[in-house]
C-alpha cells in the first residue's frame, strides 16, 4: 500500500550503507528504509530522509552522520527531512528484520498479526532468546517510540519487539 | 487564506500537542510504574515530534524571521491557544489517564479529517501523526478501562476524573475565526461536526469501563482565545525558563 519508489544512486549507496540507526548500530539506515534518495546533483549529494517516529531523535543524528560520512568521501551535501509518504515499517528491508532479530529485537510482523500481539490476543511475537512463541506484551510502549516491551514466558527473557508502523 | 491566519490554524492545532507534551514530560522519572513512566514520555515524544512538524511549517511561511523556537518558547501566556483540557494538572493517575483519553479521542478524528486537507503539509504532518496518535488512543483508552473496571478505589478515583475533566470537552468542539476561515478555503476541518461521532466513540469506552458518562449543563473554555487557567502560568514558566535565560539556545 505504501509502494514507493526509492532512488539511491550507485555512487552513494556504499557510503550510505555504511551508516547505521544509532539507537540500533547494527541497522544500516538503508535497511531502516528511512532513506528515500539519494542523488548527486550539481555536484551536490542531496538526500531525502524520512524520520520513522515524528519525535524520533535519532533523525538529527541520522542527517548528521550521514553529512560527516559523505564529507569523508569527498562529497558535499544536503539532507532533507520529508514527511511525506509516510514511513512504514513494511519498508525495512529482509536484511534489515534479520540484523533486528539477532541483535534481539523481534522485527515487526504484518498488520492483522502486529494488532493480535499488541491486544494481547494470541502469542504471536518469538522470543528473540529462545524462538519461542510463549510470550507476553508488558507494555505498548518500549524504550524507544518505536518499540513494545515482551518478555519471554519460557526463558523469561525480557525483550523488544519492533512495533508495525503501516 | 491568508498566511497569517494559516498560521494562526496551525497554531490551534499545534498548541494542544505542544502543552500536552509538556504536560506529561513533567512525569518522566514519576511515573507509577516504570513501564507506565516510558509509556507516557513516549507519548509526550510522539507529541513533540509532532509540533516540531507544524510550528517548522509556520517558521516556513511567516513573513517575519520567526524559527520553531520562538512558536515554541517565545510567546506569552495569550498568545498559546490551546484547549483548557491540556493544561490541566497531573493531579494524580486517573487524571493523567482521563486528560490523555478525553483528548486522544478528539485528535485522532481531528487529524483523519485533516488528511483531507488542501494543504499538501497539513496532510503529511497529519498522517504522520495519526499513526502515532492510534497508539495513544488504544494505551489511554486500555487504561480507562482497566482504572474503571478495576478495583472500587479505582474506579472511584478514574470517575472522578472523568467528571472533572469533563467540563473541558465543549471547547473541542469550538470553531474559531481561523478555524472559520480554514473552512473556507478547504484547508480546515470543522471540529464541531466531530462531536457526535467524539461523543459516541468515548461513551462506548466509559461503558465498557463500567464508569458513568457525565451529564453537564455548565462547561469551560478560553483556551482557544488565549484565556487560560490559572496553572498555565506555571506549566509556560518551567517551560520557557531556559530559553528566556540563554536567549537563542536551541532545543
Ligand atoms: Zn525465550
Amino acid at each position: 500500500m505504501t509502494e514507493e519508489k526509492v532512488h539511491i544512486s550507485e555512487e552513494l549507496e556504499p557510503i550510505l550503507k555504511q551508516i547505521s540507526d544509532p539507537e540500533i548500530p547494527v541497522l544500516s539506515i538503508l535497511d531502516l528504509g528511512v532513506v528515500r534518495s539519494a542523488e548527486i546533483i550539481d555536484n551536490v549529494a542531496q538526500i531525502k530522509i524520512t524520520p520513522t517516529y515524528s519525535g524520533c531523535p535519532a533523525m538529527d543524528v541520522i542527517g548528521d552522520d550521514i553529512e560527516q560520512a559523505l564529507k569523508e568521501a569527498g562529497y558535499a551535501s544536503k539532507v532533507n527531512l520529508i514527511l511525506s509518504p509516510a514511513w512504514s515499517t513494511e519498508w525495512i528491508t529482509e536484511e534489515g528484520k534479520n540484523a533486528l532479530r539477532e541483535y534481539g529485537i523481534a522485527p515487526p510482523m504484518d498488520a492483522t498479526s502486529d494488532k493480535k500481539a499488541l491486544l494481547g490476543e494470541e502469542k504471536i511475537v518469538k522470543c528473540t532468546n529462545c524462538g519461542s512463541t510463549n510470550t507476553h506484551l508488558v507494555s505498548q510502549f518500549g524504550s524507544t517510540a518505536c518499540k513494545a516491551l515482551f518478555k519471554c514466558n519460557d526463558c523469561q527473557e525480557p525483550f523488544d519487539y519492533f512495533k508495525c508502523l503501516i | 487564506m491568508n498566511k497569517e491566519n494559516l498560521i494562526k490554524y496551525i497554531l490551534g492545532i499545534a498548541d494542544n500537542s505542544l502543552i500536552l507534551g509538556q504536560r506529561l514530560g513533567e512525569l518522566t522519572g514519576h511515573g507509577p510504574s516504570l513501564e507506565v513512566d516510558i509509556a507516557l514520555t513516549n507519548i509526550s515524544l510522539d507529541l513533540f515530534g509532532q509540533v516540531r512538524s507544524y510550528f517548522q511549517y509556520a517558521a516556513q511561511i511567516s513573513e517575519e524571521e520567526k524559527t520553531e523556537d520562538d512558536f515554541a518558547f517565545l510567546r506569552t501566556e495569550r498568545e498559546y491557544v490551546n484547549v483548557l483540557l491540556v493544561e490541566q494538572t497531573n493531579k494524580d493517575f486517573a487524571y493523567v489517564i482521563g486528560r490523555q483519553f478525553l483528548f486522544d479521542h478528539f485528535h485522532f478524528l481531528l487529524l483523519n479529517e485533516l488528511q483531507k486537507s488542501k494543504d499538501e503539509t497539513l496532510v503529511a504532518i497529519a498522517k504522520k501523526s495519526l499513526k502515532e496518535v492510534s497508539y495513544h488512543k488504544r494505551f489511554s483508552s486500555d487504561w480507562v478501562k482497566r482504572l474503571g473496571d478495576g478495583t472500587e478505589e479505582s474506579k472511584q478515583k478514574m470517575q472522578t476524573a472523568i467528571n472533572d475533566l469533563w467540563r473541558f470537552t465543549e471547547e473541542l468542539f469550538e470553531t474559531t475565526e481561523a478555524d472559520q476561515e480554514a473552512i473556507e478555503a478547504g484547508i480546515g476541518v470543522n471540529v464541531t461536526a466531530l462531536k457526535d461521532t467524539y461523543l459516541a466513540n468515548v461513551s462506548e469506552v466509559l461503558t465498557e469501563a463500567t464508569l458513568e458518562k457525565p451529564e453537564l449543563q455548565f462547561f469551560q473554555s478560553g483556551g482557544k482565545k488565549g484565556i487560560h487557567s490559572e496553572q498555565m502560568g506555571y506549566l509556560l514558566s518551567d517551560m520557557q525558563f531556559m530559553q528566556r535565560t540563554y536567549p537563542g539556545m536551541k532545543w
